[in-house]
């Protein structure tokens, strides 16, 4: 069954203005975000999975600017709005985010509840009571122990991940259609997290919202994602089913994602990581961008930028190595049969137990 | 391989309360461990268990309410003379769990991680106080042409590394890394984890390392203490706590870690633990060693269980 197109990102570029020097964090990038569907971007650090997104939501600092590109959302190019006052109707109430840093969403000076109950009354227009007991019942479904005592306490009296459950709540109090969750849960521990993403995954098909996932959680991403991008200098470089990026990875900085989990690590020999360091987004990028820590990389690959290639339906990667030219490569052996080696890892009766 | 070595820090009945008008909180009780030099101990537990505020109360940024602090057989809790106040801020290092919130906004990134340089005047000229500054950033993997830029510039990973390049510098002797990786994608995580070990390894550092997920915790410690709000529950060494993971608290943990595999994650199911009734009067629960080295918060009958479900 096909599944309707909600957005759809085209060829979008964004560049920030840093002091007399421009740098380029987001390079063409498409990407469709289906009805009722979860995707998961992962990648590196700066690779602009928080900036991409951003551009949904008119959210970017004011050094960055949508330099090229289209974001079609119900029959309108978001990028078109100009300014906040159009951007309102937008974010928040149609496509939320919760952000990465707890912190930056939460004002210091109010009471955690009045900050919840602010959005409800804004956005649902119910009474002041109303909005209190709705905010008590959202704090507790996202794991607030106590939620009525705790309404009238203030941000700092709550842990680091007490703080992003009740940035979590408050994204859900506006029903959205898109819910943007930018590392949701790197700060709350496993059992919380995985009752968020649980909690996430419940509400999306209840409700029925597009849930984009960013996180650097490749076992998240495992358990969430129907799809998932993955992002590398400003790219998305490999895109796929959740099946085909883990059990048929094709992109040799996928690879090197899965080879670098710690799951996979065996203690007192180093994790296997990336060489190298990503290049300078001020520089204009020739060939592919991966290239000088790719071990794969040919001469090709530092000349000239490679085409998405096709290899399914719904895969898709972007280096040379899948073209027919190029000699055949295996994925290196620590993932090869990702699937057989984890299930050494856990216990039959569930956990992780680590292998020997 | 612990026994012998020399206990660095000695955390004895710790206690940390917070008092909030006519509230108190007791944040963490009868914490009790010890840290040896040269390795790394993680504590792992759920948010709001505890963990941070123990880190804070070594550093001195929390109060304790109850219980001793050593380092190197010496008290730095409580009140301290100037001498050994400057003694510990120099030798213990933290990197903070909250990278934004942790880095001065205004400050360029030369001048966060050499503060501390400064403060303890750690060089001759300032050719050689950026000299350690740059080395410092390349070791965590960011470039020199980041010293000059704010922590507005950079995403939330790259601050992370910014918070570990300004405690590694100071070459302390013990650091507390509060959820170090978290906030980093994997790729970085194992530079990062390769570069705590490779400190440790160049350096003799100790680690207390502050975490929530047991698959990054397995690959890294040597000894693992689980606390649960505000009480270690179990505490063992690595190869030990996940032969025998004996509290339920553990065993919940150990079933949300995450897999990097589809079908698992689609299937897995949690082990939730909504805490043990106590019964105090009767049967009160105790810290105590089911094997050597294998500690566990339990009563006697508990113990009877544990005792029997345990493999050597
Ligand atoms: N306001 C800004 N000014 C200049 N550069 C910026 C600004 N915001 C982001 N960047 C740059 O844009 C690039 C993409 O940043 P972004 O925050 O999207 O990364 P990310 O993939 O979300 O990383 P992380 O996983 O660490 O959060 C980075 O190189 C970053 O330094
Ligand atoms: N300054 C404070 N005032 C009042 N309560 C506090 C304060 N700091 C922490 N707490 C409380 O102490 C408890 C422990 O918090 P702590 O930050 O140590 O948790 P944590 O284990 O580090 O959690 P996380 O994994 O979420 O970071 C929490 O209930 C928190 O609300
Ligand atoms: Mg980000
Ligand atoms: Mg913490």
């Amino acid at each position: 069954m096909e599944k309707k197109v909600l957005l759809s990102a085209k060829e979008v570029e964004v560049q920030f203005q840093v002091r007399s020097r421009v740098l380029t964090a987001i390079r063409r990038v498409s990407l469709d975000l289906l009805e009722d569907e979860t995707i998961a971007i992962v990648g590196e650090s700066g690779s602009g999975k928080s900036v991409f997104t951003k551009t949904f939501t008119g959210m970017l600092d004011t050094n960055g600017k949508v330099t090229h590109g289209e974001i079609l959302f119900e029959g309108e190019d978001l990028l078109k709005i100009k300014n906040d006052q159009g951007w309102e109707k937008i974010r928040g109430k149609k496509i939320a985010t919760v952000f990465q840093d707890p912190m930056t969403s939460l004002n210091p000076v109010k009471t955690i509840g009045s900050q919840i109950s602010e959005v409800i009354i804004k956005h649902q227009g119910k009474s002041k009571e109303e909005a209190k007991k709705m905010a008590v019942e959202l704090m507790e479904r996202v794991g607030i122990a106590n939620a009525a005592e705790r309404y009238d306490e203030y941000p700092f009296m709550y842990s680091g991940g007490m703080r992003q459950r009740i940035v979590i709540a408050i994204a859900l109090a506006c029903r959205p259609k898109i819910l943007i969750c930018d590392e949701p849960t790197t700060a709350l521990d496993v059992t919380i997290q995985a009752q968020i993403v649980q909690l996430i995954k419940d509400l999306s098909q209840e409700y029925g919202f597009t849930t984009v996932y960013i996180t650097h959680d490749l076992g998240v991403v495992a358990n969430v994602a129907d799809k998932v991008a993955v992002m590398y200098a400003g790219q998305i470089v490999e895109y796929g089913t959740v099946e085909e990026i883990f059990y048929d990875p094709r992109h040799p900085y996928t690879w090197g994602l899965l080879s670098s989990l710690p799951q996979l690590g065996i203690k007192g020999e180093d994790l296997y990581a990336i060489p190298g360091t990503p290049p300078s987004l001020f520089d204009v990028i020739q060939g592919d961008a991966f290239a000088p820590r790719n071990p794969y990389a040919m001469k090709i690959d530092f000349e000239e930028e490679p085409p998405m290639f096709q290899i399914s339906e719904t895969h898709f990667a972007k280096t040379w190595l899948l073209d027919p030219r190029a000699p055949k490569v295996e994925p290196p052996k620590a993932i090869r049969n990702l699937h057989e080696r984890i299930l050494q890892m856990i216990r039959p009766e569930g956990g992780y137990y680590g292998g020997e | 391989m612990a026994e012998n070595k020399e206990k660095i820090l000695e955390v004895k009945n710790l206690e940390v309360t917070f008092k909030n008008g006519k509230k108190e909180f007791v944040a963490v009780q009868d914490a009790n461990f010890d840290l040896y030099e040269g390795e790394t101990f993680s504590l792992v537990g759920e948010s709001g268990s505890g963990k941070t505020t123990i880190g804070r109360a070594i550093l001195r940024i929390n109060p304790t309410s109850k219980g001793e602090i050593l380092y190197k057989g010496k008290k730095i809790n409580g009140k301290l003379d100037k001498e050994t106040d400057r003694w510990v801020i120099r030798n213990i290092q933290m990197v903070f769990q909250d990278p934004a919130a942790s880095l001065n906004e205004r400050a360029t990134i030369d001048y966060i991680v050499s503060e501390g340089l400064s403060n303890f005047h750690m060089y001759h000229s300032d050719a050689e106080r950026h000299q350690k500054v740059v080395d410092a950033l390349k070791s965590v993997g960011l470039l020199e042409e980041h010293a000059s830029r704010y922590p507005h510039e950079f995403s939330g990973g790259q601050r992370q590394r910014i918070g570990i390049a300004r405690a590694m510098v100071m070459e302390p002797k013990l650091l507390i890394a509060d959820e170090p990786i978290s906030a980093l994608d994997v790729s970085i995580r194992a530079q990062v984890l390769n570069l705590l070990k490779k400190f440790q390894r160049e350096t003799g550092l100790t680690i207390l390392f502050i975490a929530h997920d047991l698959s990054v915790v397995r690959y890294i410690s040597d000894r693992i203490a689980v606390i649960h709000k505000g009480r270690i529950v179990e505490m063992a060494s690595t190869q030990e706590l996940f032969k025998n993971p004996l509290h339920p608290y553990t065993q919940s943990l150990l079933s949300a870690v995450p897999m990097p595999d589809p079908q698992i994650e689609k299937n897995k199911k949690l082990l939730i633990y909504s805490g043990m009734e106590e019964d105090s009067k009767t049967d009160p629960r105790s810290w105590q060693e089911v094997l050597p080295g294998h500690y566990i918060y339990a009563n006697e009958s508990e113990m009877v269980e544990y005792r029997n479900k345990v493999t050597l």
